[in-house]
């Protein structure tokens, strides 16, 4: 606190770097020591979202592409998942391993047809891709259309955890975010990601500067569509359950809402994003369709008022102060 | 019985039909999307709501006010029309000057406000619209039974949809909504009053969905969610055609009606995707879309 440094200056690099250690030590504390007093299984849908929103942000935060049809990545590496697991009695990590894989196929396919457009047009795309796979999801025999895939078993891990164990089920999926978390983490602050902010900000310069544009793009989308593989997959081993929720446009839309409400491209935002948007869902069940209205409320009050999000205001909040 | 390969005409032709009535819908509805583009840049997510609130409107005044079809056609495009301009009022003018992609999102929470309120209000099952009397019977064709509301609709949505090309392309509103489009600061040096007009485009093209709903009242069933599912098959369409011209988007939405419906005929399992697969072939063969300029 003694250096009196101007607003205008950023705040040295080795300090920003240590405020987010100590932000990601005390997410993940809170997180290990949560169960404690919260519901465990709702702690688990946090994570998973979370991880699903950070692999969102990775993609508009960090590459500004928006993408409207995320749900399809969700969705189809949870059907894996669950069908491997069920119907071919793969083990859970080969089950999971299985789902994260199809969705960076599907991720493969669609982005090589959503890059081709850009701004609205990829949302456009993004979502009436999705809504194709939401229609094959509802006629394809294997997903049980309506139904979903039930009772899948959560089996062991690598032979040796019990998942039945909700503790052990817990630790595991915080294990499988926290490693996710690193994993975007580390892409962002890597050469990938100053090129992929790069082609954000300005992608004429940067193609002629001799960056292959579409091929970041293109990395960029698969690697956040398998990380939603990942969250779909590891939700239907926690809900022993795949249902076409998960692949239906509405949750597309409240992947976008998490990392908006939390914050766009802030490393955070997304965890408090899918932590304050699943809380919600979860009190206002019982209030039926307003959850709808509210959850429209917020999109309309966040692009109006609020565009930074509660970790980008947070964050000028505080550089304010210490100016 | 006649058959085309082997499948009976009767049921080629009512496909057919069919398709020709959803694609009246697809035209009317991407074109409005194309107007609010061309001018606002913004891709209007709430068509789809507004569209199924001209549809509540046409039902509520019939249902309460005993004001009939003709009426409602007139009515509820106002209606919602006056509704757009508050909108766009309110809030979508508070977002020209940022990332495009803000005004979907914004019209997206709209989109879910208004279906959730009136899911809280009507239910999602949905409610009958009575077709008016003048409409009651079929022309026989010879070959097949033309129902007379479904030959009006396709007449109906043919008739607005050319009178909007004509209105932009050949009168002098339409030149001075076109060199807006093109480069709104220098029109504006020109003494012409831009932002009004933007409203009133926005205005309009909600007006459209409107009346598109209020047209879809007598087929389908008004429900909550009648607009929701249909605005991303729009969007798609709009994809496929491109936004750059009228005439394009008119032609797309009939085209894709029909070929849906033929889709139907011959391999009813592709039939809700099969726009969309056109659509991926669209952007593989031609990214800009059929009748669009890149950008």
């Amino acid at each position: 606190m003694a250096d009196p440094a101007p607003a205008t200056v950023r705040v040295p690099f080795g300090e920003a770097e240590r405020t987010t250690a100590i932000a990601f030590a005390v997410m993940v504390a809170l997180f290990a020591l949560a169960p404690a007093v919260v519901y465990p299984v709702f702690l688990m849908n946090v994570l998973c979202m979370a991880l699903f929103a950070c692999a969102f942000n990775l993609l508009i935060g960090f590459g500004g592409l928006l993408s409207f049809g995320h749900a399809m990545f969700l969705g189809m590496g949870g059907y894996i998942c669950a069908h491997a697991a069920k119907e071919w009695g793969l083990p859970s990590e080969a089950a999971i391993a299985l789902g994260t894989a199809t969705s960076a196929l599907l991720g493969l396919v669609t982005g090589l047809l959503a890059i081709r457009r850009q701004g609205i047009y990829f949302a456009m795309i993004t979502l009436a891709l999705a809504q194709m796979v939401y229609f094959f999801c509802l006629q394809a025999p294997f997903t049980h259309g309506e139904d979903g895939i039930q009772s899948v078993p959560r089996g062991k891990l690598f032979g040796l955890l019990d998942l039945n164990n909700i503790w052990v089920m817990y630790y595991v999926v915080l294990t499988i975010f926290i490693g996710a978390f690193l994993l975007i983490y580390r892409t962002v602050h890597s050469p990938f990601g100053q090129v992929l902010k790069a082609i954000r900000e300005n992608e004429a310069r940067a193609i002629s500067l001799g960056y292959d544009a579409d091929r970041y793009k293109l990395l960029a989308f698969i690697l956040s569509a398998a990380l939603s593989g990942l969250a779909g997959a590891t939700k239907a081993i926690v809900f022993q359950l795949a249902s076409l929720t998960d692949v239906h446009w509405t949750m597309s839309g409240e992947v976008v809402l998490m990392t908006l409400l939390g914050g766009m491209g802030t490393i955070f935002g997304p965890v408090i994003g899918a932590l304050v948007i699943v809380g919600l869902q979860n009190y206002l069940a019982a209030f039926g369709q307003w959850v709808t209205v509210i959850t429209g409320a917020i999109f309309v009050v966040c692009v109006l008022a609020f565009r930074r999000g509660i970790v980008g205001e947070l964050a000028v909040w505080w550089q304010k102060r210490r100016g | 019985m006649t058959e085309i390969f082997g499948v009976p005409t009767q049921a080629l032709f009512g496909q057919l039909l069919i398709g020709l009535i959803n694609g009246a819908f697809y035209a009317m509805l991407s074109l409005g999307l194309a107007v609010i583009f061309g001018l606002l840049n913004i891709i209007n997510f709430a068509h789809g709501a507004l569209y199924m609130m001209g549809a509540f409107c046409a039902w509520f005044l019939l249902q309460y006010l005993g004001v009939g079809y003709w009426w409602a056609l007139l009515i509820a495009p106002l209606a919602v029309g006056i509704v757009g301009v508050v909108i766009e009022r309110t809030m979508l003018a508070r977002l020209y000057n940022l990332d495009h992609l803000y005004g979907l999102l914004l019209t997206f929470g709209l989109a879910l406000i208004i279906q959730g309120l009136f899911t809280n209000y009507f239910g999602s099952s949905g409610l009958p619209y009575r077709l008016p009397e003048e409409f009651a019977g079929a022309y026989n064709l010879g070959f097949m039974f033309l129902p007379k509301y479904r030959a009006w609709v396709i007449f109906a949505s043919l008739a607005v949809c050319l009178s909007t090309w004509y209105v932009i392309e050949r009168t002098k509103l339409g030149s001075y909504l076109r060199a807006a489009t093109e480069n709104p600061a220098l029109v504006q040096a020109f003494g012409i009053n831009v932002p009004r007009m933007i409203t009133l485009t926005y205005g309009f093209g909600v007006a459209l969905a409107a009346f598109a709903g209020v047209m879809a009242a007598p087929i389908y069933q008004v429900n909550p969610q009648m607009g929701a599912n249909l605005i991303i098959v729009v969007f798609a369409v709009v994809v496929i055609g491109g936004m750059g011209s009228i005439l394009g988007s008119v032609i797309t939405g009939f085209g894709l009606g029909v070929v849906e419906g033929l889709t139907k005929v011959f391999y009813p399992e592709a039939s809700n995707t099969v726009i969309f697969i056109i659509m991926a072939i669209v952007l593989l063969i031609k990214p800009a879309g059929l009748f669009g300029r890149a950008r």
